[in-house]
């Protein structure tokens, strides 16, 4: 079964079986606009929750991706690295940025799902 | 995702304001005013938009005031004693971009100097300043001016620029006068019905326009260059990829109150005269630096990779060793790859230099090039 969250830096994860895609989500690509340059983390990395471990670039501005969850990359997106505008594309699917293998018990509870993330995000604008 | 932070200050609203959220732009606080940094079309395609068509900028955020004297010589000795530009040789219907200056040579800030082609208007000197020094620069020309000399800062008016190689084409077909201006002259003219004041110049690297006319016209003019379907309005964002592929400094970035117009790379709009006579403030360190070279200097820098490389990246040698900073920095959307302009020590100002910069404690190579990184596509005074 598929988990899926959100966080109020805007990453979406989901969770299935011990491993989480992350991303950032919709309303986000929407926020920066045109993306040019992402920079992923390095597989074998051991990232703890909320750690900067990725970076997504307009032609604006950098900004900072967070790991919602602990674990380690055991994958990452290399087509978003090579066409950034993947992510204006198509955020939420296609333009995941890395997969973490997380360890045992690791849940997701203080996320928000769907339905709170959208709230956040009306709240927010 | 890290989030941006919000001012405190009340926002000012250009004229053109409701036609700007009516076209569903993203509107953004900006030197005081709630501008538009894009429309829905987004920065790359209003960017390549200008490039291959035209561009329509709404930039009454700027600041238009009227230098007024009993006659040209006497104003013109007036705004020298300012800045280091040939003033007292602009012939009417010319326009000069120059710097006021503070008394160590810095630029306090960059504008547009403008006499009116009219005869009736002698004696006057339009200014166009940028937005957030308005007020600074305002008290200083105000606390400088001889006696019968006197500043009128910004009547209501807007501003607005038509800029890309279709410009010419579709001003001229609303105002004839328009593409027979060459570059840096201006004019009043009617656009339609609109008595506007018409410059043609920019901040793109384009041809193109400048057009100055009363707030409560702004829409109706607005409105009539969009009904031509080679026109896209463009907002800040693009606006800045734009000048900084055109290598044109941005002040509070790539200048500001400690850097000359020589480390600028701006000696090319000090004239002869001026250069030799001095008179101007900061006069004694410029003229050093014109004769024996500035201590650093502003240059073009290409990131060799597809990291953009922003405002505050420490340039070093490649084996380490300061050189300089970075301030500007984008993603050029012409170019299609990262482009930069900073400062550099003089020695090691030669195109093709390569260069580390320190982007999230991480060292990329990059190279020092030659501005502009699109060429101007200026019309030729004929």
């Amino acid at each position: 079964m598929v988990t899926e969250r959100f966080t109020k830096d805007h990453e979406w994860v989901r969770l299935d079986g011990g491993i989480a895609t992350v991303g950032i989500t919709d309303h986000a690509q929407q926020q920066l606009g045109d993306v040019v340059f992402v920079e992923l983390p390095e597989v074998g990395r051991k990232v703890a929750a909320s750690e900067a471990v990725a970076v997504v670039e307009s032609v604006k501005a950098a900004s900072d991706v967070f790991s919602p969850i602990a674990g380690e990359v055991m994958e990452v997106n290399g087509d978003v690295v090579d066409r950034p505008a993947l992510v204006n594309e198509d955020a939420e699917d296609k333009a995941w940025f890395f997969k973490l293998k997380i360890a045992e018990g690791v849940a997701l509870d203080a996320l928000m799902d769907r339905a709170a993330y959208e709230a956040f995000v009306k709240e927010g604008s | 995702m890290s989030a941006a932070s919000a001012s405190t200050q009340p926002l000012r609203r250009t004229p053109l304001y409701a036609q700007h959220v009516a076209r569903g732009a993203k509107m953004v606080p900006f030197a005081g005013y709630e501008m538009p940094v894009h429309y829905p079309p987004g920065i790359l395609k209003e960017h390549l938009h200008t490039r291959a068509q035209a561009g329509l900028f709404d930039v009454s955020h700027m600041g238009q005031a009227m230098l007024i004297g009993p006659k040209h010589a006497t104003t013109a000795a007036a705004l020298e004693a300012l800045l280091p530009a040939d003033i007292c040789n602009l012939q009417p219907g010319q326009q000069r971009y120059s710097q006021l200056l503070n008394d160590s040579g810095g630029i306090i800030d960059d504008l547009m100097v403008t006499r009116p082609h009219s005869e009736s208007d002698d004696g006057r000197l339009l200014l166009i300043v940028n937005a957030a020094r308005k007020e600074v620069d305002y008290a200083h020309i105000a606390a400088h001016l001889p006696a019968g000399v006197r500043l009128l800062p910004g009547p209501e008016r807007a501003l607005l620029a038509l800029q890309g190689p279709a410009a010419a084409h579709i001003l001229g077909q609303l105002c004839p006068q328009a593409p027979r201006l060459g570059f840096m002259q201006a004019a009043g003219v009617r656009v339609g019905s609109v008595d506007c004041h018409v410059s043609r110049s920019g901040y793109t690297g384009e041809d193109g326009f400048e057009i100055s006319v009363p707030a409560e016209d702004a829409e109706a003019l607005w409105r009539l260059l969009l009904k031509d379907e080679a026109v896209q309005p463009i907002g800040l964002g693009a606006r800045d990829t734009l000048r900084l592929e055109a290598g044109l400094c941005l002040y509070g970035h790539d200048i500001d109150e400690t850097t000359s117009p020589v480390e600028a790379a701006l000696a090319w709009s000090m004239q002869k005269r001026r250069r030799s006579e001095g008179g101007f403030p900061g006069a004694k360190r410029i003229q050093a630096e014109l004769a024996s070279g500035p201590k650093r200097k502003r240059v073009g820098i290409r990131p060799d990779g597809r990291t953009p490389a922003r405002d505050g990246t420490p340039i070093l040698a490649p084996l380490g060793g300061h050189l300089g900073v970075i301030t500007s920095g984008s993603f050029g959307p012409s170019v299609g790859a990262p482009i930069a302009m900073g400062y550099v020590a003089a020695d090691r100002t030669e195109d093709g230099t390569p260069v580390s910069l320190m982007v999230r404690g991480k060292a990329l190579t990059a190279t020092l090039a030659p501005l502009p990184f699109v060429p101007h596509r200026y019309a030729r005074i004929r």
